[in-house]
């Protein structure tokens, strides 16, 4: 494949134009380091995003910024960081799970998989920090949507398309989203040795108090075993997580009453400030699965039946590791090696129709095989195929990336 | 405000589509064709354009509804639905020759689930029973549109609502989880459910705030909160706009999220506390009610940087509420200052522009000039936290001209708030009412961009047509493409 790198957007139109004439597939890409999600995509051209840079606005009393696809993220976090504020989605970094460097990904990248961090569960996610859109669509067609202020339904809110539709839709130049406050401090409550049966409970009982809890999940001691906090590998037990973020005082005071709440429910540690912060990028990041080829899923379902499906899972392959996320709403399965389908029927099979599983990592070979993304049913795939021929009639943008049906023209 | 015009051959063929409807209601009640009865249907919350249906249907189950819109399909025939009719926006108009959809008998909680926190309701449940039927286990449904008492959880979701709480709690885009919805052919669809995130493309983040035109909204399900342990108000009063603007600009640049910040003017204050004696201070120009929530000790901490902030900004009142009967009685003048307004008035328009907070005493200087020059009062209520404006224009539609009147100068402000770097609308729709003025936000094509969503969803536009989009392009026309040329361009840029 040819990749040509962007250093402006009439370059891109330009491509567009070429591409729609010849029906050339482009691919379309920021740092490439989420190239490894999806379906494997053949084309002979592709684009580089990662030159299209800058932050175009920020104003920190207004909480927004808007900034080219193609600046990384971690440059925007460390901006963000000196006036105090962050993005709340806790945007994770996939790079070294899907074996590519840290802090490589783009804000374009991030929104068009529309990936959250361990924050998801009180913060929202990053399609919901999303607030307008500009760049082109499969049609050669400058576009814009959204804008730049919090509330706002003016017409069809086509930022929510754009987020997850990772670059199958349109082409992201420039993307304006939410900001927020850092908390002064954050705090994590830990308990130690608690069964997975009881996990999700004890989680949903502190996110159900009025404490506030911003992100709650779960290791199993094989899991805790792999991080390099003291605290979470030292004592060899499995490990339940309960974060809090607030000024001072507040967290404090959250913290106690947290560990009073459960006191009765094994040991109890606390982590402070880095520790806290470390973890949970440990956690969001699923740090703990980097450095293997294994198929890996990130499994969104009800929180309640995450034992359920996991007893499922290793009721077959006893070998899978996991670990829960957003108070049990979040599964992150590594399946063993040699299952011809990476796990599909298992994983997808156990969710019982609630919730939907995407492969994150796989080989290129697994990837073309099965369905990376939680099949659809038929009047669901029959909009989505109207949707991509509305936006991308001819299926230039990143053909069959997503589903293999994109490839397919439907008739309405 | 021009609607489509009503195909003759439809209306010619009423007894018929009655009959047919018949046929598939079967409460002999369920459908509505007499001319007082269909009265009830004729507006709703922007009671200003009225139209009668054609015919109205009450459907009582799903299968009802998706063999209506199947019907209506094969007849050529458009649907506009309806919830609790409480849009401000005129989404809910009916059209001439349309039938109008009622989701009335829709009216229950389908299941409460505290494992993953969530409740299961049928469209036609009002907002405000949501948090009833949970509250006393100590959650609620965090939006809170000040028409909660009977808007309807689906009219939420059509309209993305939002309410006092969104700085912090977010809309109803941020709160929904999943729904289950009957497109225009009578496919009954679920999208999301009781986990996060969609997978593929996104139907439920564009399903919210879709105002009716994509399908119909047959279940939704919600995530509720836990109630925060303590909420505090506080009252400050300002000498001008500009030093409350200012004052709202910092609170938020110190890092604090109130779950609630609310401005008015003075005309607005003044209403309000003659309406229902909240205590306001009448020598103010603007007063900020801000609401924080959380344990004690947190309130404490904040009120004293907000206390800091607001001397410093210039205000000259601040008072912070001791009791919860306090705190209700500050907000009760905010949540009453339409009917305040509407008391002094024998009308009112209701606009709901958002604008970056910081161009506010531009927007409100504008304002004024605008209201000399139409010889028009305007009162001014405001979501400061988020910049949501809500001018409410005085005017008595009894004197020729003065509703067209109020019309224009409610479009000069909302230009005014495009023309800043805002929005049309921060959370009452487009509907009929901002339908003209899209063009001033989006360009030509951006709108066909939009109306291809529709396409993809109902692609005869049978559903709630009117609404929305000023220029009803047929959705082949959208589908044409023009190819330039087709040479590979910059041959001169980096290949690898």
């Amino acid at each position: 494949m040819q990749i040509s790198k962007i250093t402006e957007e009439q370059q891109i139109a330009d491509m567009l134009d070429w591409a729609l004439a010849g029906k050339h597939g482009l691919t379309i890409q920021g740092a490439g380091s989420k190239a490894g999600i999806g379906r494997p995509v053949t084309t002979e051209q592709g684009l580089d995003l990662s030159g299209l840079t800058g932050v175009e606005m920020y104003e920190p009393a207004e909480l927004v910024m808007k900034a080219k696809a193609g600046t990384k993220v971690s440059e925007i976090q460390s901006l963000l960081r000196q006036s105090e504020q962050r993005l709340a989605f806790d945007p994770p970094d996939y790079g070294p799970l899907l074996g590519g460097a840290a802090e490589a990904g783009t804000l374009g990248g991030i929104f068009s998989a529309n990936l959250s961090g361990a924050a998801r569960i009180k913060a929202g996610s990053a399609r919901d920090h999303l607030l307008g859109v500009q760049g082109f669509t499969g049609r050669a067609q400058a576009f814009q949507t959204g804008s730049r202020v919090m509330k706002n339904v003016t017409g069809y809110d086509l930022c929510k398309l754009v987020a997850g539709s990772y670059g199958t839709l349109a082409i992201a130049t420039s993307l304006t989203f939410k900001v927020l406050p850092r908390p002064e401090k954050t705090r994590t409550v830990l308990l130690y040795d608690v069964p997975l049966e009881k996990a999700q409970p004890i989680m949903n009982r502190g996110l159900s108090s009025v404490h506030d809890i911003a992100a709650a999940a779960y290791l199993p001691a094989d899991i805790a075993a792999t991080c390099d906090i003291d605290y979470i590998r030292g004592p060899g037990k499995s490990v339940l997580a309960l974060k809090i973020e607030g000024p001072g005082p507040s967290a404090e005071f959250r913290c106690t009453a947290i560990r009073e709440m459960f006191e009765g429910e094994g040991a109890q540690e606390e982590l402070h400030g880095h520790n806290s912060e470390s973890f949970w990028r440990f956690v969001s990041n699923a740090s703990a699965f980097a450095g293997s080829e294994r198929p890996l899923w990130k499994v969104s379902l009800p929180p309640a039946n995450a034992a359920t499906v996991i007893a499922a899972i290793r009721d077959k392959a006893e070998e899978a590791d996991y670990f829960l996320d957003w108070g049990g709403g979040l599964v992150w399965v590594q399946m063993p090696d040699g299952l011809a389908d990476g796990g599909e029927g298992l994983v997808r099979g156990a969710l019982d129709g609630a919730g939907h599983a995407t492969l994150i990592r796989g080989s290129e070979a697994l990837r073309g095989k099965i369905a990376p993304f939680q099949p659809q049913p038929t009047a669901i795939q029959k909009i989505n195929a109207r949707i991509k021929d509305g936006f991308d009639p001819e299926n230039i943008l990143n053909p069959g990336r997503m589903y293999e049906h994109e490839d397919v023209k439907v008739s309405s | 405000m021009l609607m489509p015009k009503p195909n003759a051959d439809v209306l010619a063929k009423r007894d018929a589509l009655v009959a047919g409807l018949r046929r598939i209601v079967a409460d002999p009640e369920g459908v509505i064709d007499d001319k007082d009865d269909l009265r009830a249907f004729e507006c709703d919350g922007l009671s200003a354009y009225r139209q009668l249906p054609m015919i109205a249907v009450l459907p009582a189950t799903v299968r009802e509804i998706s063999d209506i819109l199947k019907y209506c399909q094969a007849e050529g025939v458009n649907v506009v639905p309806r919830g609790a009719g409480t849009s401000l926006s005129g989404g809910a108009l009916p059209l001439a020759d349309g039938v109008l959809l009622g989701l009335g008998k829709f009216n229950k909680i389908l299941e409460i689930d505290y494992d993953n926190r969530c409740v299961v309701a049928q469209p036609g449940v009002t907002n405000l029973a949501i948090t009833d039927a949970v509250k006393g286990d100590g959650f609620y449904y965090a939006p809170d549109p000040s028409s909660q008492i009977a808007c309807s959880i689906g009219g939420n979701v059509a309209e993305n609502s939002g309410g006092v709480h969104c700085l912090k709690y977010g809309l109803t885009t941020h709160n929904l989880l999943g729904i289950e919805m009957v497109t225009m052919d009578g496919e009954i669809i679920r999208l999301g459910g009781k986990h996060l995130d969609a997978e593929g493309y996104d139907l439920l983040g564009v399903m919210t705030g879709s105002e009716g035109l994509l399908g119909v909204i047959t279940e939704v399900t919600v995530r509720i909160l836990r109630s925060p342990e303590h909420i505090s108000a506080q009252l400050i009063g300002f000498p001008s706009s500009e030093q409350a603007g200012d004052c709202v600009g910092k609170i938020i640049g110190a890092g604090i999220i109130p779950a609630g910040m609310e401005m008015m003017d003075r005309y607005a204050i003044h209403a309000a506390e003659e309406f229902c004696h909240a205590g306001y201070p009448l020598d103010v120009e603007a007063l900020l009610i801000v609401e924080l929530d959380g344990p004690e000790v947190e309130i404490a901490h904040y009120q004293t940087q907000i206390d800091a902030i607001a001397k410093d900004c210039g205000a000259t009142v601040s008072r912070i509420s001791e009791t919860e009967e306090e705190r209700m009685t500050f907000w009760a003048g905010r949540k009453a200052a339409f009917p305040a307004v509407g008391r002094i008035s024998p009308d009112y328009m209701c606009m709901d522009g958002t604008i970056p907070r910081s161009q506010l005493p531009k927007v409100l200087k504008r304002m004024n000039e605008l209201s000399k020059q139409y010889g028009l009062r305007v009162a001014n209520v405001f979501h400061a936290g988020d910049g949501n404006l809500h001018p409410l224009i005085l005017f008595d539609a009894n004197n020729p001209g003065e509703l067209e009147k109020c019309e224009a100068f409610g479009a000069d402000i909302l230009k005014l708030c495009v023309e800043v770097g805002g929005v049309l609308t921060g959370e009452h729709g487009v509907g009929i009412e901002k339908r003209d003025l899209m063009g001033e936000m989006f360009s030509e094509e951006d709108l066909k961009q939009q109306q291809r969503l529709k396409c993809a969803f109902d692609p005869d536009g049978r559903l709630n047509p009117g609404k929305v989009f000023p220029v009803l392009h047929r959705c082949a026309e959208l589908g044409k493409m023009h190819v330039h040329n087709g040479e590979l361009p910059f041959p001169d840029i980096p290949r690898f």
